[in-house]
């Protein structure tokens, strides 16, 4: 081989690894660090998908008259999608946006009580805006009007 | 009255763009300088009715005429004056008014940048206004049928329904105008790149053009990224900077891939090296900016950054996205065979170091797009909810971000096309020695002791001491620093840049603290090295809210070192809630507090952090764009210089 083609070689190569390895990584990292959404219903359907100590985010929204704090840190409230509904116990600070009627999106885990014990918890960003998680989870539950929460109000 | 000029001046700027279109094509392929002179007049006028019509709305803001729908929509008699200027783009449309406006003056620029009495210049400049024209026309068109601002309203409303508090925030007056810089200003070189592809003698003069408002778009992306982040650092209350969100990701693609063009650029126009890949990157690069304004406006991905969703939208951008993608990349299949291959070049070689630059970049670019689509394609082919988190992202991208650290100070120091290897790591002795220093002194003091974070420290201090090695080195003495070209302390302080952003990162990520508690006023709660005692709390009121406000001692070693006061904001127009963290920085490290809800018995929930070097992370991110303004201005100088050629003799050579 001439060193041109020799040098070519060399770059498709090293182009190729590069790519490759990249993609493998890309891969790899996906399969560990996906979280899933599951409704109150798909929870109450199939347990099975959501063992013990597996993060995976919860979504509906919070129950009125279910948010209850005392002295301590915890707090604690119910999302529900109409049709099912799960406990959830969360220790921190809540989103400035969290409401009770609003959708509400939270990460954690399950624990043998059947509480979901919350690590993390999103609400939406604005008065226009549901997770579309939450949308579909009522949708399916059969909870959702159109027009709640002003969707896609002022277009 | 207001929203009718407003509309009026839409619509011209949109006839004249139509002419700049076709003046700019047709008189470049012509020949014809009056043609092409009449492209450029069509693009400042244009310019100028965008700016009419931005100035229109702004005015209509300021004087809260709610007969214009946008403004009742978004904004309210009691915001604040910045608050009603800046609101002008802190909603759908009017944002998209802006879009257009930064547009304009990118179009503007490359007109009155023209240099004079060269043909085949004048042509390519004059075909890239015409390309520039093709996407004010798609954008006009879009504002005028989807997202029009200044539609009416009779009768009109007596009060405005506000702007979310969220964005009533000084951050609002820098972030998207200077992000909007950045993405939109991607699109000169992207016009310039197609120009050089419709152009029959194609060869790496349109590099040359388009490099400066590559440069200029670098430099304002860094800026609008960084206020950003500062933005969510310190609004949100959660004390982190970055949440790899996939609008977040929407700007940082085409960052990574616009670092990428520069450097290409720079091999192109210095050797001849690259010359289709750098064509490909220029087309790649505004094309992300068009997939993050898809994302961000299209109302695909939910978050404070999508306003009103209208699927309309989504459908037309995507249209938009589509025909700019497809379009010179089919061009680019048909030219690239005739192109002349690119400059060769040794292993050990300044244009190896931007090839390894340019291949991290991109593969970095292609995995943060592939977790941002992901949950998107999966949703729709299987209806399966999931979200990338941040895992993903530190799983792909800062191993490469790291490999990328360690070439970065090699690049500058190997001469272009060939260089002696030895020599250049010789050269680089002391940067190797301060990086050993530093990871030493990691190892001593940085508790808890995590890889990652001797990674990031090291890497650092190895990015910030070789970038000073080879100003040294190429200075010779430190007389001489000050008159060293300003392409050396560009690349210096932008890599540099970098590499106190790594430390700001690593600090403020593995070495940080908090505590969260419930506290009564008169109780004290640790973090880190410091005591808080909660004093009090108060109702205070603002100019459009209320707010709970705390008073918080904040202690050291039983010494009081200042008091702090956390708010809670309550927003009676739009019923919202808003944090206002209390943040004492000593530029070494961040005290972060912020006071949450109530509880029963009198106590407040307070969180804090102390977030270690966090400063670091914008000033690092200041100093990349400061690297940026130094070669941009040392652009301009040079072509005053040329302007004068007989001052130029007079001059000390570099």
């Amino acid at each position: 081989m001439t060193p041109k083609k020799q040098r070519r070689l060399a770059f498709a190569i090293t182009l190729l690894l590069a790519g490759g390895g990249a993609a493998a990584l890309a891969v790899y990292a996906l399969q560990d660090n996906v979280l899933f959404f599951y409704s109150p219903t798909d929870i109450a359907d199939h347990p099975e998908k959501v063992p013990e100590g597996r993060v995976f985010r919860v979504g509906g929204l919070v129950e009125k008259g279910s948010f209850k704090r005392d002295k301590g840190l915890e707090v604690r409230f119910i999302v529900t999608d109409g049709k099912n509904a799960v406990p959830v116990a969360f220790s921190g600070v809540l989103p400035d946006l969290f409401r009770e009627g609003q959708g509400v999106v939270a990460m954690g885990t399950r624990s043998r009580d059947g509480i979901f014990q919350a690590s993390e918890v999103l609400a939406k960003h604005d008065e226009k805006y549901m997770p579309p998680e939450v949308v579909d989870a009522l949708k399916r539950s059969g909870h959702w009007q159109e027009g709640q929460n002003g969707q896609g109000g002022n277009s | 009255m207001i929203g009718e000029l407003g509309q009026l001046a839409l619509c011209l700027a949109l006839a004249l763009s139509l002419v700049q279109a076709f003046a700019g094509f047709s008189g470049a392929a012509r020949g014809s300088a009056r043609i092409m002179a009449m492209g450029r007049g069509a693009a400042l006028g244009s310019f100028v009715f965008i700016a009419l019509a931005f100035f229109t709305l702004m005015f209509a803001y300021v004087t809260s005429d709610f007969s214009v729908w946008a403004v009742a929509e978004n904004s309210h008699t009691a915001k604040p004056l910045i608050y009603k200027i800046s609101g002008v783009w802190g909603n759908h449309e009017g944002s998209m008014i802006l879009w257009l406006l930064i547009l304009g003056i990118y179009s503007a620029a490359i007109a009155m940048t023209q240099p004079v009495g060269h043909q085949a210049n004048a042509e390519l400049g004059s075909r890239a206004l015409g390309v520039q024209a093709l996407i004010a026309i798609a954008f006009l068109v879009f504002v005028l049928l989807t997202s029009d601002p200044f539609v009416r309203l009779y009768p009109p409303p007596f009060e405005g329904n506000g702007l979310n508090p969220l964005l009533q925030d000084p951050g609002l007056a820098f972030h998207p105008p200077l992000l909007y810089l950045g993405y939109v200003g991607l699109s000169a070189a992207f016009s310039f790149a197609a120009a050089a592809l419709l152009d029959k003698r194609n060869d790496a003069a349109w590099v040359r053009r388009a490099r400066p408002f590559a440069t200029a778009a670098w430099t304002a992306l860094t800026l609008g990224i960084a206020a950003g982040s500062w933005w969510a650092y310190y609004t949100l209350g959660w004390g982190g900077f970055w949440f790899w969100d996939p609008v977040e990701n929407a700007s940082l693609m085409p960052w990574l891939i616009a670092t990428a063009l520069i450097h290409s650029m720079m091999a192109t126009e210095r050797t001849g090296a690259f010359k289709s890949w750098t064509l490909l990157l220029a087309i790649a690069a505004f094309s992300f900016s068009l997939i993050g304004t898809f994302l961000v406006r299209s109302g695909v991905l939910n978050s404070v950054h999508s306003f009103a969703n209208d699927p309309k939208r989504g459908m037309f951008i995507l249209m938009i996205l589509f025909v700019s993608i497809t379009a010179p990349l089919t061009l680019f299949a048909w030219r690239a065979p005739k192109l002349t291959p690119g400059a060769p070049f040794d292993l050990a070689s300044r244009e190896t170091g931007i090839l390894i630059n340019n291949l991290l970049l991109t593969v970095s670019a292609a995995t943060i797009l592939t977790g941002t689509l992901y949950p998107l394609v999966l949703d729709a082919a299987e209806g399966i909810k999931i979200s990338v988190g941040p895992p993903y992202y530190t799983a792909t991208v800062i191993p490469m971000l790291a490999l990328l650290a360690i070439a970065m100070p090699l690049g500058p120091i190997f001469l272009w096309r060939r260089s002696d290897w030895r020599a250049g790591l010789y050269a680089l002795r002391y940067g190797f020695a301060a990086a050993l220093v530093a990871l030493l002194a990691a190892l001593a003091i940085a508790r808890p002791l995590s890889a990652l974070g001797l990674l990031a420290v090291t890497l650092g201090i190895w990015l910030i001491a070789g970038s000073m090695t080879d100003l040294a080195r190429r200075a010779g003495s430190w007389r001489k620093l000050t008159l060293l070209p300003s392409g050396a302390w560009s690349v210096a302080l932008a890599h540099a840049g970098l590499g106190v952003v790594a430390l700001g990162v690593a600090g403020a990520t593995i070495w940080k603290s908090e505590a969260i508690a419930v506290v009564a006023p008169g109780q004290t709660m640790n973090v880190g090295a410091y005591t808080l005692r909660l004093d009090s709390t108060e109702r205070v009121e603002g100019p459009n809210y209320t707010a709970d406000r705390a008073s918080i001692t904040v202690l050291s070693g039983g010494k009081v070192i200042t008091v702090i006061h956390p708010e809670k904001r309550s927003y009676p127009v739009e019923q919202q809630v808003t944090t206002q963290s209390s943040i004492r920085t000593t530029v070494i490290s961040d005290l972060y507090v912020v006071l949450a809800d109530a509880r029963e018995g009198g106590g407040w929930v307070v969180r804090a952090y102390v977030n270690p070097l966090a400063p670091f992370i914008w000033l690092g991110a200041l100093v990349m764009a400061l690297g940026g303004f130094v070669a941009l201005g040392g652009r301009v100088a040079a072509r005053a210089r040329a302007a004068r050629p007989s001052m130029a003799v007079s001059e000390p050579a570099e």
